[in-house]
């Protein structure tokens, strides 16, 4: 098994100085950081009311406007007029964009699914025709996968793809729904089935003669970004714009998904420390019973959870960005060969961008959520912005592959590398169902400190292990049909995911500290490892339980017992210690 | 034309929550945000400006450690041309006369036909570096500029004045000017020029380099220092208006145009 390859996460801890850390930003992520913030903040943050307002026009202006700033070509590449960003860079504009609130999503729409499918699985001619415009502005980009009756399930598209006569054209009919930047997007990244059949996607023009739209949604959340239907009525598209191959459709819309995904995960985290920001100026001016409500330890601890999964959310995107960055950036984006190769490389990580989709999206609910309640009364009023993240929020949990499919995802494209030869887990798996007969083969675990937080990670890492091989081994011909265990096996996975991104985090941190664990990101590290474990340990019961009955399941928990033994570590004061801390900076501020 | 800058790093404060450190004479800065003083961002435009009328370079100077590279290559993304960075464990406590002396000591042998700083900083608000380093640098000046026409070797500026009166004046260049802020619209940095700079060498220079003793900067070369810093108490005398929200505004505007906030 390659150093960090898709997926190893779970079979082994990572090395701090493999991993990409926020702490690890240059000189120029940083202006990039500031440059985009400045824009945002400039620009479009005090135009974020007009833009919920839908005053026409004013979105695709300041998509527009963006790109001169350079906020709109950052993932393509140089030679296509547009900027090659480094993957961390792009991550980092991702996650500032939240700053113009419903800018967020046509931005990410247009720089991500709007316009990749395009970088990685277009033609040299494609490119050339297409990338410059999307990277300067001039076009604004949309992706149009989803269907009235292909939503999670994208493969069961209805539209047809027909050759006209003589060869030039393909004739596409059928209907597109929900599409983000619809109303004002020049160009739309499609799906049809040629000749019913042949999954394949195409580029389309605004102006195509049959193509229309249909009304705007009238939506909860995001109410600043146009979502309309897109119906195709005999468009004729050139066979030019046929994107990347007949029938390789799938390829094109999962990998790239991948990466919507991954960048979702930056966007929630952005948003996130926004709604932070909101909810701790607003804490340390309310008062109520003679003290101002960041006083109260029941609001303290709701501050200092927000900050925790903040954190930890954040270790896990960046990590991400850096090992797709590792894995992408020797590939030649001007080569034919550059498509399957940047498939290849992005869906090794595909669990990984899973997991980051999934873990974002349920921290920023979990964060909104509690930022509109510190906000008592005054948070359900659209007076103050916490409101509008709240109901911003939601789409999160449903858009780019819901929640549901990314969590059975996670474990199929694990199963997917293992079958492949590509990652040892059925080894692994068999190794940790052996290791539970010997219980020496169990050490018990460090009492406190890195150690602790460290060895109690390899359990879990373990108890992943255990219960997957345990489902795999109960159920070999109706996996699938187990949802409800492949969901709680994904959270597993995911906390172990968590953990890990955090701990490497916090090592990298400790090695530049004399080898100290910082306080707050120690105080972080401590609660989130420990609160992990509670989880994993009622995730993995319910599992076994459904899996076993009598001897076998109590050797089952027996092991689980002690692979989740540990000291509770004082909780309620280190969160209320990372509490005070962004309370007394005023902000999301981890150090 | 060469015209050089003088930026300088601080915190942004006008929103953060101080606390006064132990030394009784600085602000706790660890949690702050830093920035480009907001004046010197305009100046930094005014030359942009300037150079696109008229051609010739900018030289951005900013003195401080090395965490001020960072407002000196978002000068460079922004279109100067030269960055260098004065940083010296000497230059510590310098007030602002101290301060212009070490500016003047790197500009003096540099060609320049303008420098342009801001009127005063976001942090210490001395208001007083540009100025007193036109006096060393023997240049005539010009302060609280809000515009600024060429032709020839004269400058034609505007300075504004209290009371809302407009100043014209003339200087032959070379010259100073320390500008204010709404002078012109800076842009914004682009992360195409980000990139464009990324690589460009930042160059830094220490008080031997520039001929400065000991004696000559920090405190030791200072006219004066700070001897303390704290938040003043509360005061009395708070007005509450009463009424209804017409009765508030009228009462409001009342009182502001009796003592002179509004005419
Ligand atoms: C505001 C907004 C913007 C959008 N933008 C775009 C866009 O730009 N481009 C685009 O192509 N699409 C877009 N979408 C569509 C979005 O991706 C879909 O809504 C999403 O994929 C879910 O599909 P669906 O709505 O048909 O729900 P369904 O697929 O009908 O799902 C309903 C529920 O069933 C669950 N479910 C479905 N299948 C399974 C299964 N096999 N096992 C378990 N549970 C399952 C789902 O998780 C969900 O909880 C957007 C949607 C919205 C609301
Ligand atoms: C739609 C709507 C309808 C309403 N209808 C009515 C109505 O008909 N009649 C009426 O009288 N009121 C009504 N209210 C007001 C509602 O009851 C208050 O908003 C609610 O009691 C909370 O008060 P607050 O908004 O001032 O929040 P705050 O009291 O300021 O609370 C802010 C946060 O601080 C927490 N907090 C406050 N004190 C403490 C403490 N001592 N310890 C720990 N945490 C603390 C709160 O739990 C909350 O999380 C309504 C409000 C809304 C939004």
């Amino acid at each position: 098994m390659e150093k960090n390859a898709g997926g190893s996460f779970l079979l082994e801890t990572a090395d701090p100085d493999d991993i990409f850390t926020p702490e690890d930003m240059t000189e120029e992520h940083k202006l990039v950081a500031k440059a985009a913030e400045e824009f945002l903040l400039g620009e479009v943050a005090p135009v974020i009311d007009d833009l919920e307002a839908k005053k026409e026009g004013l979105m695709p202006q300041l998509l527009r406007k963006s790109a001169e700033v350079g906020l709109m070509g950052g993932d393509i590449p140089e030679e296509y007029g547009g900027m090659g960003l480094d993957k961390i860079s792009s991550l980092i504009i991702t996650e500032k964009v939240p700053l113009g609130g419903p800018f967020a999503v046509a931005n990410v729409d247009h720089t991500g699914i709007g316009s990749l499918p395009i970088v990685y699985f277009g033609n040299d001619e494609q490119k050339k025709r297409y990338l410059p415009g999307l990277a300067n502005g001039e076009l604004i980009g949309s992706y149009a996968l989803t269907e009235p009756e292909a939503g999670t399930d994208a493969l069961n598209a209805k539209t047809t793809a027909t050759l006209s006569e003589g060869g030039k054209y393909y004739i596409l009919n059928g209907e597109k729904q929900f599409i983000t930047n619809a109303g004002y997007a020049d160009i739309f990244i499609t799906y049809a089935k040629i000749d019913g059949e042949q999954f394949t996607g195409f580029i389309i023009d605004r102006d195509s003669e049959g193509l229309s739209l249909g009304e705007e949604e009238d939506k909860m959340g995001i109410r600043g970004t146009s979502t309309r239907s897109l119906i195709l009525d005999n468009v004729k598209v050139p066979v030019e714009n046929l994107l990347f191959k007949p029938g390789k459709g799938h390829v094109v819309a999962f990998n790239i998904l991948n990466i919507g995904r991954y960048k979702l995960g930056g966007a929630c985290v952005g948003a996130a420390k926004l709604a932070l920001a909101d909810t701790i100026q607003y804490a340390k001016s309310r008062v109520q019973f003679g003290h101002p409500i960041a006083d109260f330890g029941l609001i303290k601890e709701k501050i200092g959870e927000m900050v925790i999964r903040t954190f930890v959310a954040e270790s896990m995107v960046y990590r991400n960005a850096g090992l797709i960055e590792d894995r992408l950036k020797d590939i030649d984006m001007t080569s034919p060969e550059a498509g399957f190769e940047s498939a290849r490389g992005i869906e090794e990580y595909a669990t990984e961008c899973s997991i980051n989709k999934v873990y974002g999206s349920e921290m920023l609910d979990y964060v909104v959520d509690e930022a509109v309640q510190i906000h008592g009364g005054y948070g359900y009023i659209k007076d103050y912005p916490v409101e509008r993240y709240y109901r911003d929020s939601r789409i999160n949990r449903i858009f780019e592959g819901t929640n549901e499919i990314n969590r059975l995802l996670i474990l199929r494209m694990l199963l997917r590398r293992a079958l492949k030869g590509e990652l040892p887990l059925v080894q692994a798996m068999k190794q940790a169902a052996s290791d539970l007969l010997k219980p020496s083969g169990l050490r018990q675990a460090p009492q406190e400190g890195m150690e602790m937080l460290e060895s109690l990670t390899e359990n879990a890492k373990k108890i992943g292990l255990l219960v997957a091989g345990a489902v795999y081994q109960a159920h070999p011909d109706d996996l699938s049909e187990q949802q409800e265990l492949i969901g709680m096996i994904s959270d597993i996975i995911i906390e172990i995911f968590a953990m890990d991104s955090l701990l490497a985090r916090v090592k990298k941190m400790m090695k530049r500290n004399n080898g100290e664990m910082p306080e707050i990101p120690g105080a972080i590290a401590n609660v989130y490892v420990i609160d992990a474990m509670m989880r994993i340990e009622r995730w993995a019961k319910l599992i076994f339980a459904a899996v076993a009955q009598g001897d076998v399941l109590r050797t089952q928990l027996s092991a689980l017992k002690r692979l989740t033994r540990y000291m509770p570590v004082n909780s309620v004061a280190l969160r209320r210690k990372v509490a005070d801390r962004v309370l007394q900076a005023g902000r999301y501020l981890v150090s | 034309m060469d015209i050089i800058v003088c930026i300088k790093r601080v915190p942004e404060t006008a929103e953060a929550d101080l606390v006064i450190d132990g030394t009784k004479k600085a602000i706790e800065t660890d949690d702050l945000v830093y920035s480009i003083n907001e004046w010197d961002n305009y100046a930094v435009e005014a030359a942009i400006q300037l150079k696109e009328a008229e051609g010739g370079t900018i030289t951005v100077i900013s003195v401080g450690p090395e965490e001020n590279n960072e407002v000196l290559r978002r000068a460079l993304a922004m279109g100067a041309d030269e960055a260098i960075r004065l940083t010296d464990p000497a230059f510590e406590g310098s007030d602002a006369y101290a301060m212009a002396k070490v500016l003047a000591a790197a500009i003096k042998d540099m060609p320049h036909d303008l420098i342009l700083t801001g009127v005063q900083a976001d942090d210490d608000g001395f208001g007083a570096t540009g100025v007193a380093l036109a006096q060393m640098l023997g240049l005539p000046y010009a302060a609280l500029v809000t515009d600024i026409k060429k032709e020839g070797d004269t400058l034609t500026v505007h300075r504004e004045l209290e009371g809302g009166l407009e100043e014209v004046d003339t200087l032959k260049l070379p010259a100073l000017l320390t500008i204010q802020t709404g002078i012109n619209e800076p842009r914004y940095v682009s992360i195409m020029g980000i990139r464009r700079v990324a690589k460009k060498e930042i160059a830094a220079k220490g008080a031997a380099d520039l001929g400065l003793s000991e004696n000559d900067v920090g405190l030791n070369g200072s006219m004066s220092q700070i001897e303390e810093l704290f938040f003043p108490p509360v005061g009395e005398g708070a007005e509450i208006i009463e009424g209804t929200m017409d009765e508030k505004a009228e009462t409001l505007v009342k009182i502001l145009k009796e003592r002179g906030g509004i005419a």
